[in-house]
């Protein structure tokens, strides 16, 4: 049960709100050191899995060509734009991405999508802009909830997506997987299983997304259109 | 042949630039320790292939370290004020949008072709790092396109990418980190305790009872271990299999099926999986760290319960 510590330092450290990084890492050593391994082989194990993972890191490469765009006004221009769609809500336009991110990842275009590449330039902005144009000036806490429900839209979009594709990790981590224990199945049998998953998820943040609209409309009034 | 070290050198370098940065900004403060943050994230990047594990590690510690016990302070970036970038946004219209749209789009173009193309019978990229070498690609492509059309200068891209970088601020290691966190329970056995656990409350002779701990336990797993890839082996092996498998006679394509999206459900709800929850709360600049997990957790917990009976209904009546 020792070997669990990490797990609580992990629990209450993110509670307390403490450095997450600092948190992380007391709670990898101690793990570590009640798995029996010793300190420099815990240090060592650090370094690997930190170049292991520099992939996830090259996400920030985007991020002075976002910079730029953004200084040359693409936020705006994704507003001006959004505002001149008179049919557009934040639920509708963030149900839109969902369809489409759901779909291009089960077809196996995950690349098409992603927090910092779409959600914060275009994504984010379109979601605001749209409860802007329609309920006028909106206060912080409002617009933090669209931003995060714009985040929330491209993890889902992609993670009940990307499940339907062949090729995909999952697909074929669940493939070896079976076959390990004995079980030799197709490819397509699995992607096939994931489908009704995917229509429930669409069904049910759908909806959550058009609740957030009747919010909206309820909390700041009706449309200005 | 562009292999994928030269994409982590431009990123190693990035990282540096954002130190230097940092450091000759006069009016920031905690200087030292934010050029010693990411300059040193900048070196793990830049020399990460031949610097020995235990170095590596050095420097990671050290890394978490300069972050002290409260975290950074947010370095003020200034930018251009919002009444010249809405000016701008008029003028530039909708050519503002194809540098954005390229960055998908070039990834996706030579994620199909760029290991195909062969040069003396070798391939341009190896076939498992295309996606990620086209990612780099497709950033230099875009800044060449943004800086052509808009007329910007290197200086203003390395600048807002300080400035975006920073406000994102230190939790864009932490990925990484949960990595190396991720190794070591799995070298000390944190996954055999927890299945352990799943074990001991299991009713085995209850159809739907097992379904529902092997669907909640992947998700339980998954909050812990922050990767649903983690948890699905050991749940799989451990419960899926000799249980609604091989006892109860559960179709296995079903039951491991749904039962890898039961995991996802759990990466909705878990500061673990920081990449996705913790990371775009600090790019969309939220002030609670949680907003994005919390905006998610109904869906996480009703798409579990789906499943549920997804999963009872689909492995045993058909």
């Amino acid at each position: 049960m020792l070997t669990l510590i990490g797990v609580v330092i992990v629990v209450i450290g993110f509670a307390l709100r403490v450095n997450p990084l600092l948190v992380v890492t007391v709670a990898g050593i101690a793990t570590g050191l009640a798995g029996g391994l010793d300190p420099v082989s815990i240090i060592s194990e650090f370094g690997r899995a930190f170049t292991e993972n520099r992939y996830v890191g090259l996400v920030w490469l985007t991020l002075p060509v976002i910079g730029l765009l953004e200084r040359a006004g693409l936020k705006e221009r994704a507003q001006q734009l959004i505002g001149g769609i008179r049919s557009a809500t934040t639920g509708r336009v963030l149900l839109l991405y969902l369809a489409v991110r759901q779909l291009t990842a089960s077809i196996g275009l995950t690349a098409l999508g992603g927090q910092a590449q779409m959600v914060r330039p275009l994504v984010a902005p379109m979601a605001e802009a749209s409860a802007e144009t329609r309920h006028g000036d909106l206060p912080d806490a409002t617009r933090y909830l669209i931003r995060a429900h714009a985040a929330g839209v491209d993890n889902i979009g992609v993670f009940f997506g990307e499940d339907i594709f062949l090729a995909m990790g999952s697909v074929l981590l669940i493939k070896g997987v079976l076959e390990q224990n004995g079980i030799v199945l197709q490819p397509l049998s699995i992607a096939l299983w994931a489908i009704p998953t995917a229509l429930a998820v669409f069904v049910i943040h759908g909806l959550r997304l058009l609740l957030l609209d009747r919010r909206l409309r309820q909390q700041f009034g009706g449309d200005r259109t | 042949m562009i292999r994928l070290e030269a994409v982590y050198i431009l990123a190693g370098l990035f990282f540096c630039t954002v130190a230097v940065l940092e450091g000759l900004d006069r009016g920031n403060t905690q200087r030292l320790r934010k050029i010693l943050f990411w300059g040193v994230y900048g070196i793990t990047f830049l020399f990460g292939a031949v610097l020995p594990a235990f170095v590596t590690g050095c420097l990671v510690i050290l890394m978490v370290l300069a972050t002290g016990l409260r975290d950074l302070k947010r370095s003020e970036v200034a930018s251009v004020a919002e009444p010249r970038r809405r000016e701008s946004a008029k003028r530039f219209g909708n050519r503002l949008l194809i540098p954005a749209l390229l960055i998908p789009l070039v990834t996706f173009v030579g994620t199909l072709t760029l290991d195909r193309i062969r040069i003396h019978g070798i391939a341009l990229v190896a076939h498992s790092e295309v996606t990620l070498v086209s990612l780099g690609l497709s950033v230099i492509v875009a800044l060449l396109a943004a800086a052509g059309l808009f007329h910007q200068r290197t200086h203003d891209a390395l600048h807002e990418g300080r400035r975006l970088m920073t406000s994102v601020g230190t939790v864009a290691v932490l990925p990484q980190l949960l990595a190396a966190l991720g190794a070591l329970f799995a070298a000390a056995g944190v996954g055999g305790v927890v299945s352990g656990i799943v074990n001991e409350v299991i009713p085995v002779n209850f159809t739907f009872g097992v379904v529902a701990v092997y669907a909640i336990g992947m998700a339980l797993f998954t909050i812990i271990m922050g990767n649903a890839f983690a948890a699905f082996p050991v749940m799989t092996a451990g419960i899926g299999l000799p249980l609604l498998v091989h006892l109860h006679g559960g179709d296995p394509a079903v039951v491991a099926a749904i039962g890898m999206l039961s995991g996802y459900c759990g990466t909705l709800m878990t500061p673990m999986a920081a990449n996705f929850n913790i990371v775009p709360a600090a790019l969309l600049e939220l002030p609670d760290r949680n907003g994005v997990i919390k905006v998610q957790i109904p869906t996480g917990i009703l798409l579990l319960i789906v499943n549920i009976f997804l999963m009872y209904l689909l492995a045993f009546r058909f």
